[in-house]
């Protein structure tokens, strides 16, 4: 059982993030981190070669500056290798982009029976990369996965809705998207973190990939303005005249909660 | 000079913090209440590396640095010092013991069942009659063939009643120091007893215990070092575990600051926070200072000792200054929260209980105060 995780390495959140006034693009010269929403398919990878008895996990990435901190960090959490795509004809690429090196770093991957991917990731949220690398790949694409299951050839994934879940099944090798909170990530432990200053990382370029047409220079979209959010709307009070109760439940259901 | 970390201590530290705030935070005041840890605890402490922290690889340790393991120090006692005690006493005093003095054999009897959480080991050099003068013990050790007999007492020993490992200290010469040799105990033998010490002001969750021994058996091949020298073996092992007490009481004080922070920002009094109030960022900011200048004496310890050179008077005073600043920062932390600091629903009085006592193991403030004024004056207060 050999799995592939897409893991993103981003600007550390605790730290306010700065945008570049002309580009409108985040600013990612410092150290990167790996992404949160990545750690939980890196933990499901794991756990599926744990359940199937054997089979490693890679790790792809596109990242500035041949950064691996973030991969150092899901190398820690147990997976065997990484391939991380760095070039600076990269930067301002669009999903698209993104999606067509990590595809073609994928194809480097050896052979492999699953993809996952976060269904998003936390500084970009476009939520397209993980079924745009199904299409290039020529697999098919399962997402919003909150548990999943391998039997024989087979993927069996419960994909989170707003109602509930449906049960999917898909034949490997598939591209899954996984939602955050579904697993507990693992700690990576003090012996991880030594292990992973040895495990290998393979650092290509575009053209190494044999790729063109993609990176800033080809992005197909633009961000034109970026505002700040709304501020929050005061909320609304209700007074309970006995009947408080059936608002709150009223409430919940308009949230979808119950 | 650079006070930056590599970004091996920054991952060291990250995950310790991480796995600090997931298991221990959560579950410390519950366990302070009713005096009783999750014993999981130990095979999860194993399982992350910490038990095997510095350790050479080859006897199931991690090696890192000794930054690296007063990061991980600072991050336990900020938890928990219930929970760094377990790894301080057995990886600090025990293990590293073991791995400095020991022979072949005693390094792959005991080190990896150590290093991976399999067994603790507890430190038995306090007795009830010898705190500060532990070289006046009294515990003694009669040879018997290839053997030794033990018998005697020990008191406040942290791990005393989990451990699968004593390190015992006892009498094989005469009086003084030099009649002291040290001896790896299986707690299983016939003789050798054990008994909770409860009511403690502080650390309530931590295995505290007291000893008996009763013509424990112990064959010489278990013997640490060699006969008369167990005090030096002893000392040595204080001088760095001093450096991993300051730590945590650095992680108590940033605790405590961070709790601290939090209310003051929360708490709202004659219509603003308080914190907007000068006499209350007067103590957060003292607090705030104590806490870095605490934290740099460690890291100036820890860098000493990693560089290999003379590091024990540094550890002193960062043991010293550490510890009565974790007093110190809790207690302002009680009088930041006022009423809410003085009952168990905020941590701050449990940081103050459990200060209290980094003040007084591993050599009181005055014992160190005496060995900072010998390296001073060249005189001994201790003759």
């Amino acid at each position: 059982m050999n799995v592939v995780v897409c893991v993103k390495q981003i600007p550390d959140p605790a730290i306010p993030g700065q945008l570049d006034p002309q580009t409108h693009f985040m600013k990612r010269e410092g150290k990167l981190i790996l992404d949160d929403s990545d750690a939980y398919g890196v933990e499901m990878a794991l756990q599926l070669c744990t359940a199937a008895g054997g089979g490693e996990v890679t790790l792809v990435s596109m990242a500035p500056n041949n950064e691996t901190s973030g991969l150092r960090t899901a190398l820690a959490m147990g997976a065997a290798k990484a391939i991380l795509v760095s070039d600076d004809s990269l930067a301002g690429s669009d999903a698209l982009s993104t999606a067509k090196v990590l595809a073609k770093a994928i194809e480097r991957a050896g052979e492999y029976d699953l993809v996952l991917a976060a269904t998003e990731s936390t500084d970009g949220y476009t939520g397209f990369v993980p079924e745009a690398i199904a299409a290039l790949l020529g697999l098919p694409s399962v997402t919003f996965a909150k548990s999943i299951n391998i039997e024989g050839g087979t993927v069996h994934v419960q994909r989170q809705t707003e109602a509930g879940y449906d049960e999917v099944t898909s034949p490997l090798p598939a591209v899954v998207s996984v939602t955050a909170g579904v697993v507990e990530p693992r700690y990576p432990s003090f012996k991880g973190i030594m292990a992973a200053k040895n495990k290998p990382v393979d650092t290509l370029t575009v053209s190494d990939l044999g790729l063109s047409g993609v990176g800033g220079a080809a992005a197909g979209q633009e961000i034109t303005a970026v505002d700040p959010a709304p501020a929050r709307q005061a909320g609304e009070i209700v007074t309970d005249e006995g009947e408080g109760h059936l608002k709150i439940v009223q409430f919940l259901e308009t949230q979808k909660v119950i | 000079m650079d006070l930056s970390l590599t970004d091996d201590q920054q991952a060291f530290r990250d995950t310790a913090r991480g796995w600090v705030e997931k298991t221990v935070v959560p579950n410390a005041a519950e366990w302070d209440r009713t005096e009783v840890m999750d014993r999981d605890i130990v095979r999860q402490l194993g399982e992350m590396g910490f038990l095997g922290a510095t350790l050479p690889e080859e006897l199931g340790g991690t090696p890192c640095d000794y930054i690296s393991y007063v990061l991980l120090m600072e991050e336990l006692g900020r938890g928990d010092n219930s929970v760094r005690g377990i790894v301080s006493v057995s990886l600090g005093l025990v293990t590293k013991s073991i791995v400095s003095h020991g022979t072949d054999e005693q390094k792959q009897q005991w080190v990896p069942r150590l290093a991976s959480g399999e067994i603790l080991g507890c430190f038995g050099l306090t007795e009830p009659g010898n705190g500060s003068d532990p070289g006046g013990l009294t515990t003694k050790a009669v040879r018997d063939g290839d053997d030794w007999l033990l018998s005697g007492q020990k008191l406040f020993i942290t791990n005393g009643n989990w451990a699968g490992l004593a390190l015992i200290f006892a009498r094989t010469g005469g009086p003084g120091p030099r009649g002291i040799t040290a001896f790896l105990v299986d707690p299983s033998t016939p003789g050798f007893s054990a008994r909770p010490v409860h009511g403690k002001l502080g650390l309530r969750a931590q295995d505290t215990a007291e000893l008996f021994l009763d013509d424990v058996r112990v064959p010489d091949r278990q013997r640490l070092g060699d006969e008369g020298k167990g005090f030096g073996i002893a000392m040595a092992a204080l001088a760095k575990g001093r450096m991993s007490v300051a730590a945590s009481a650095v992680g108590t004080a940033q605790a405590a600051l961070d709790a601290s922070l939090r209310f003051a920002l929360e708490r709202n009094q004659f219509g603003k926070p308080i914190a907007s109030y000068q006499l209350v960022q007067e103590m957060l900011s003292d607090m705030s200072v104590d806490t870095d200048a605490a934290r740099l004496m460690v890291w100036r310890a820890a860098d000493l000792c990693e560089r290999g050179e003379p590091f024990e008077i540094a550890a002193s005073k960062a043991k010293y200054y550490a510890s009565e600043v974790a007093v110190r920062v809790a207690n302002n932390a009680i009088q930041v929260h006022g009423g809410y600091g003085f009952i168990d629903e905020y941590p701050v009085g449990k940081y103050l209980r459990d200060a209290r006592v980094l003040t007084l193991y591993e050599g009181t403030s005055q014992i160190q105060k005496l060995i900072i004024g010998r390296d001073l004056t060249g005189i001994n207060a201790f003759n």
